[in-house]
C-alpha cells in the first residue's frame, strides 16, 4: 500500500548535506513528497522532516540508506507513532468589497488568519495538517487563488518522547541506538515487506 | 609549527603509513608537486591517464588490504578518474582519491578547469570533501581514511583548491581520532541476532553458504572455514567472494550466478538455509529475484544494515562485520552432518561438471587458465578485465588465498585489468597475473609505459579472440547470431609491447602455452602474451538475463 510516510532526520548542518540527502533520493528513486529543513533546539544540527511514498519496504530502505550518509546524524520514521504534524499555506485570495465578506467566512471556518489586506485580494494564512490545509485550498478556490505556496510537512511525536539523535560517548551504544532507530519494523518481524 | 596546506597533506599520508600512490600532476596540484621531493619515502607513481591511477589505486587496495590512494588535477583531470571511481565505490574498496580544484575566489565561477569533482562524485562516493582552508585538511584527511577503511569500505574524496595548498596553517601532528557522530561502528552485531540465526542454522537439513567479497575483506578465512566445517555446510561463493573459501577444500563448490557453477547454482536453488555472509544478494549472482528459491530461509550477515533485506526476505538478520560475527557465531553452532545433501550436491558435480575443455591443440580459454594454474601451481594473484576471459578465470583457477582474485564486478569495468594489475604489482612482489581481453587491453593498454618505468614482472596474458568476446556470445545467442561492432581490428600486440620496451611473445597452440610458462620462471621483468584464442569459443554455464538459477543452461541447444 502506497501511502504518505514521515521520516524525521537529523543532519549535520554543513553545505552541502542538502545535496546529498536530494542526490541519494534521485539515485535510488525514491519518491519524496516534500522535505523541510531547518534548526532543531541543538545548535550544529539542523532537522530534517520527509514525507516519502512508498510502502514498508521501500520507506525502510529510505531510512536505512539515509544513515548510510554521513553528515545524517539520525533518522526516525515517525508515521506509526502518535505525532502532531503541521503545514502552513498563504493564499492570494481574489476578494472584492462584494464578496469579501464570503471570503473571511471561509478565513473563520479555516481558523485562518488574513495577513495581508487590498482592494483586490488579501492573503490568507492556513495553518494545519495536510488534510485541514488541503480542504481550505478547495473552499477558497471558488473566489479565485491568485497565487499559492505550501511549506512542506513538519511534525513532532506526541508526549515526552523525542526523536532527538543519540549523543556519542560510546560508539558500541551509538551503533545500538542508531540499530533501534532503523526501521519500521515490530521487533521480530522479517526486514522485507514485499509479500 | 606552521606548513603549508601542500606539505600538511604530505605530512598526512606519512601519518598514514601510505607507502605508494598514484598520480598525474597538472596546474593547480603544482604546489604539491613541489613538495613532492621532500617526501622520497611516499612513492609516487606517475600513470598516463587518471583512470588508471584510480584503477591502480583500486588494485593495490584489493592486494594490499589497505587503502589505496590516487591523485589527479582540477577538470578533466578529475572527471578521468570517475570510471576508477565508480568501479570502487560498486564493490567497496577502500580508497583515498585527492584532487586539486581552482583557487578558492574562482570556485563556482566557471575558472579555467573548473570542474564540480565533489558534486560529480556525490553517487559514486562513501563520502567527499571540499576543503577550504588548510587547517581542515588534517582533520579531513583523518577522516577520510578513517571512513574509507572502516565499516563497508569505499572511496572518499578529498578535494583542495590551489590556494589552500599554498595557504599556510598550524601543524601539531596528525589527529590522533575522529568525531563522527553520524558513523558509528556496526562491527559488533547484537546478540539477538546472533542466537536467531544459530538456531536456524542448527535446524537446517540443507543449510548453504554463500560467501561474499565482505568475507575477504574482513579476512574472515579462516573462521568461515570453521563454521563450514562444524556445520557441515557446503561453500558457495559470489563472483567477489572467491578467494574467500579454499577451493582445494571438500565443502567448497565453487560460485554462483550467471556464469557460475551448475552445481553451485542447482544447490542453491534446493537448499532450505541460505546463509548469505558479506555478500548482497546482487541480481547477477541470484538470478531472477522473484523465482530463487522460494522456500529457503535465509540468515543475511552485513555491515551495511541497508543491504539486510533490500533484494530479499531475510529470516535472520545479522548486521555486523564478518570476522567479528562468525566468531561469536560459532560457539553456538552445534557439530552437524549432512551426509545426504552433499551426496545431492556431489551427485550434480558429478554430472554436470564445469569441465570444457576441447581435445586438440588450439588455445580455448578453459583449456588456458586451467594450464596457468597448473603452472603456477594456482598460487598466483590474478587480476581480469571483464569478459569471457573474466568468467574462464574465475571458473578454472582453484583459488586458495584471500585477495588472489580482483575482479571488477559490480560496475564490470573493461580496462581495469591492465592498470589494476600495475598497481597491484605495487603491493606484493610474486609477479601478477593479469588475464586481458583484447578489447579491455586495448582500452587502457597506454600504462605499458609506467610498467616500464618500474619495470614491475607483470604477465599479461591477453586472450586474444579478436572479439568483444562476452558480446559476441551474446549476439550469437540471443540475437540471432547477428554480429554487429564485436570484431575487433587490432595492432600487433607484441610488437605494441616491444615498443614500449617490454617483452612480447606470441602464443598459438597448447605446447607453446606450456613453453612460455616455464620460460617465464624467475623472469623478473613485465611480459606481454598475446594468446591467439579460438574465436568463438562461448562460456558455460549460463544463466540467460532475468531466468532464475534453476534455469541454468550448459549450452546453445538448451535455448
Ligand atoms: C561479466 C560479469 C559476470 C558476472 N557474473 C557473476 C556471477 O556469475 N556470479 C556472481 O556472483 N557475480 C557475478 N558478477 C558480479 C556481480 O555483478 C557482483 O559484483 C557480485 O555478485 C557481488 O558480489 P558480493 O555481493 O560478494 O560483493 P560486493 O558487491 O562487494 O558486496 C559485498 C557485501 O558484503 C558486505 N560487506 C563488506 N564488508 C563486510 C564486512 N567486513 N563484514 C560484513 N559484511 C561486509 C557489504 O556491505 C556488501 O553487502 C558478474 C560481473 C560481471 C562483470
Ligand atoms: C568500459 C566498458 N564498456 C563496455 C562494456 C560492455 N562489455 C562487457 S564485456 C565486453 C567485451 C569484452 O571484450 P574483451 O575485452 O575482448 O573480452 P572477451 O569477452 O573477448 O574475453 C563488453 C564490450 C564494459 N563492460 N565495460
Ligand atoms: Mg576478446
Amino acid at each position: 500500500m502506497a501511502s504518505r510516510n514521515t521520516i524525521v532526520a537529523h543532519v549535520e548542518d554543513r553545505p552541502g548535506v542538502l545535496a546529498r540527502v536530494a542526490s541519494l533520493f534521485r539515485r535510488r528513486g525514491f519518491n519524496i513528497e516534500s522535505l523541510t529543513v531547518g534548526h532543531c533546539e541543538e545548535p550544529g544540527l539542523s532537522r530534517m522532516t520527509i514525507v516519502v511514498d512508498g510502502d514498508d519496504h521501500q520507506v525502510d530502505q529510505v531510512c536505512r540508506q539515509l544513515f548510510k550518509l554521513i553528515d545524517v546524524v539520525s533518522v526516525q520514521d515517525i508515521t506509526y507513532v502518535p505525532m502532531v504534524d503541521r503545514e502552513l499555506a498563504l493564499l492570494k485570495v481574489s476578494a472584492t468589497n462584494f464578496n469579501r465578506r464570503e471570503v473571511l467566512d471561509v478565513v473563520e471556518v479555516f481558523r485562518a488568519d488574513v495577513v495581508d489586506v487590498h482592494s483586490e485580494a488579501l492573503i490568507v494564512q492556513v495553518l494545519g495538517d495536510e488534510g485541514k490545509v488541503n480542504a481550505a485550498v478547495e473552499m477558497f478556490e471558488q473566489f479565485g487563488i491568485l497565487e499559492m505556496v505550501r511549506t512542506g510537512r513538519v511534525a513532532m511525536v506526541r508526549g515526552t518522547e523525542t526523536t532527538k539523535p543519540p549523543a556519542i560517548s560510546d560508539s558500541q551504544q551509538a551503533a545500538a541506538a542508531i540499530r533501534a532507530m532503523l526501521g519500521r519494523r515490530p521487533e521480530g518481524a522479517l526486514p522485507f515487506a514485499s509479500d | 609549527m606552521r606548513l603549508t596546506g601542500a606539505r600538511i597533506l604530505m605530512e598526512c599520508l606519512r601519518a598514514e603509513g601510505v607507502e605508494v600512490f598514484f598520480g598525474y600532476p597538472g596546474g593547480v596540484v603544482l604546489p604539491l608537486y613541489n613538495t613532492l621531493g621532500e617526501y622520497p619515502d611516499i612513492k609516487h607513481v606517475l600513470v598516463r591517464h587518471e583512470q588508471a591511477a584510480a584503477h591502480a589505486a583500486d588494485g593495490y587496495a584489493r592486494v594490499a588490504g589497505r587503502t589505496g590512494v590516487c591523485l589527479a588535477t582540477s577538470g578533466p583531470g578529475a572527471t578521468n578518474l570517475v570510471t576508477g571511481i565508480t568501479t570502487a565505490y560498486m564493490d567497496s574498496v577502500p580508497m583515498v582519491v585527492l584532487t586539486g580544484n581552482v583557487a578558492r575566489d574562482l570556485i563556482g565561477r566557471d575558472g579555467f578547469q573548473e570542474a564540480d569533482i565533489t558534486g560529480i562524485t556525490l553517487p559514486i562516493t562513501k563520502h567527499n570533501y571540499l576543503l577550504m582552508r588548510a587547517s581542515e585538511i588534517a582533520p579531513a584527511v583523518k577522516e577520510a581514511f578513517h571512513i574509507a577503511s572502516t565499516g563497508r569500505k569505499g572511496p572518499v574524496l578529498v578535494d583542495i583548491p590551489k590556494d589552500v595548498f599554498i595557504e599556510e596553517a598550524e601543524w601539531d601532528g596528525y589527529p590522533q581520532g575522529v568525531s563522527l557522530r553520524g558513523y558509528p561502528i556496526m562491527d559488533v552485531p547484537r546478540e539477538e541476532e546472533v542466537d536467531k540465526a544459530a538456531e536456524i542454522v542448527n535446524s537446517a537439513k540443507k543449510p548453504i553458504i554463500i560467501a561474499g567479497h565482505g568475507v575477504v575483506q574482513s579476512e574472515a578465512q579462516d573462521e568461515l572455514v570453521e563454521f563450514a566445517e562444524r556445520s557441515d555446510t557446503p561453500v558457495l561463493t559470489t563472483l567477489l567472494g572467491i578467494s574467500g573459501m579454499p577451493e582445494d577444500h571438500e565443502l567448497s563448490y565453487g560460485f554462483l550466478g550467471m556464469h557460475g557453477h551448475f552445481y553451485a547454482n542447482m544447490a542453491a536453488d534446493r537448499a532450505d538455509v541460505v546463509i548469505g555472509i558479506g555478500m548482497r544478494f546482487d541480481d547477477r549472482a541470484m538470478g531472477r529475484f522473484s523465482d530463487f528459491n522460494p522456500t529457503a530461509r535465509i540468515v543475511h550477515i552485513d555491515i551495511d544494515p541497508a543491504e539486510i533485506g533490500k533484494n530479499f526476505k531475510t529470516h535472520a538478520p545479522v548486521n555486523g562485520d564478518v570476522k567479528e560475527t562468525l566468531s561469536r557465531l560459532l560457539p553456538q553452532i552445534e557439530r552437524n552432518s549432512h551426509p545426504e545433501w552433499r551426496a545431492e550436491i556431489d551427485q550434480i558435480m558429478d554430472q554436470h561438471p564445469t569441465d570444457y575443455i576441447e581435445e586438440g591443440t588450439g588455445l580455448g580459454g578453459p583449456w588456458l587458465v586451467r594450464a596457468l594454474a597448473e603452472a603456477t601451481e594456482g598460487q598466483s594473484t590474478i587480476v581480469t578485465g571483464v569478459g569471457q576471459h573474466q568468467m574462464w578465470a574465475a571458473q578454472y583457477y582453484p583459488y586458495t588465498k584471500q585477495r588472489q582474485w580482483v575482479t571488477s564486478g559490480g560496475l564490470g569495468t573493461m580496462g581495469y585489468e591492465v592498470p589494476a594489475a600495475m598497481g597491484a604489482q605495487f603491493a606484493q612482489d610474486e609477479p601478477i597475473w593479469s588475464i586481458c581481453g583484447d578489447g579491455g587491453f586495448q582500452m587502457t593498454s597506454q600504462e605499458l609505459q609506467t610498467v616500464a618505468d618500474h619495470n614491475l614482472p607483470v604477465r599479461f596474458a591477453i586472450f586474444n579472440n579478436g572479439f568483444l568476446g562476452m558480446v559476441r556470445q551474446w549476439q550469437e545467442l540471443f540475437y540471432e547470431h547477428n554480429y554487429h561492432s564485436v570484431d575487433l581490428g587490432q595492432p600487433d600486440f607484441v610488437k605494441l609491447a616491444e615498443a614500449y620496451g617490454i617483452r612480447g611473445v606470441r602464443v598459438s597452440t597448447r605446447a607453446e602455452a606450456i613453453q612460455i610458462f616455464r620460460d617465464l620462471e624467475g623472469y623478473d621483468g613485465p611480459v606481454v602474451i598475446d594468446f591467439q584464442l579460438e574465436r568463438e569459443e562461448n562460456v558455460w554455464p549460463m544463466v540467460p538475463a532475468g531466468a532464475a538459477l534453476s534455469e541454468t543452461i550448459e549450452s546453445a541447444e538448451e535455448l
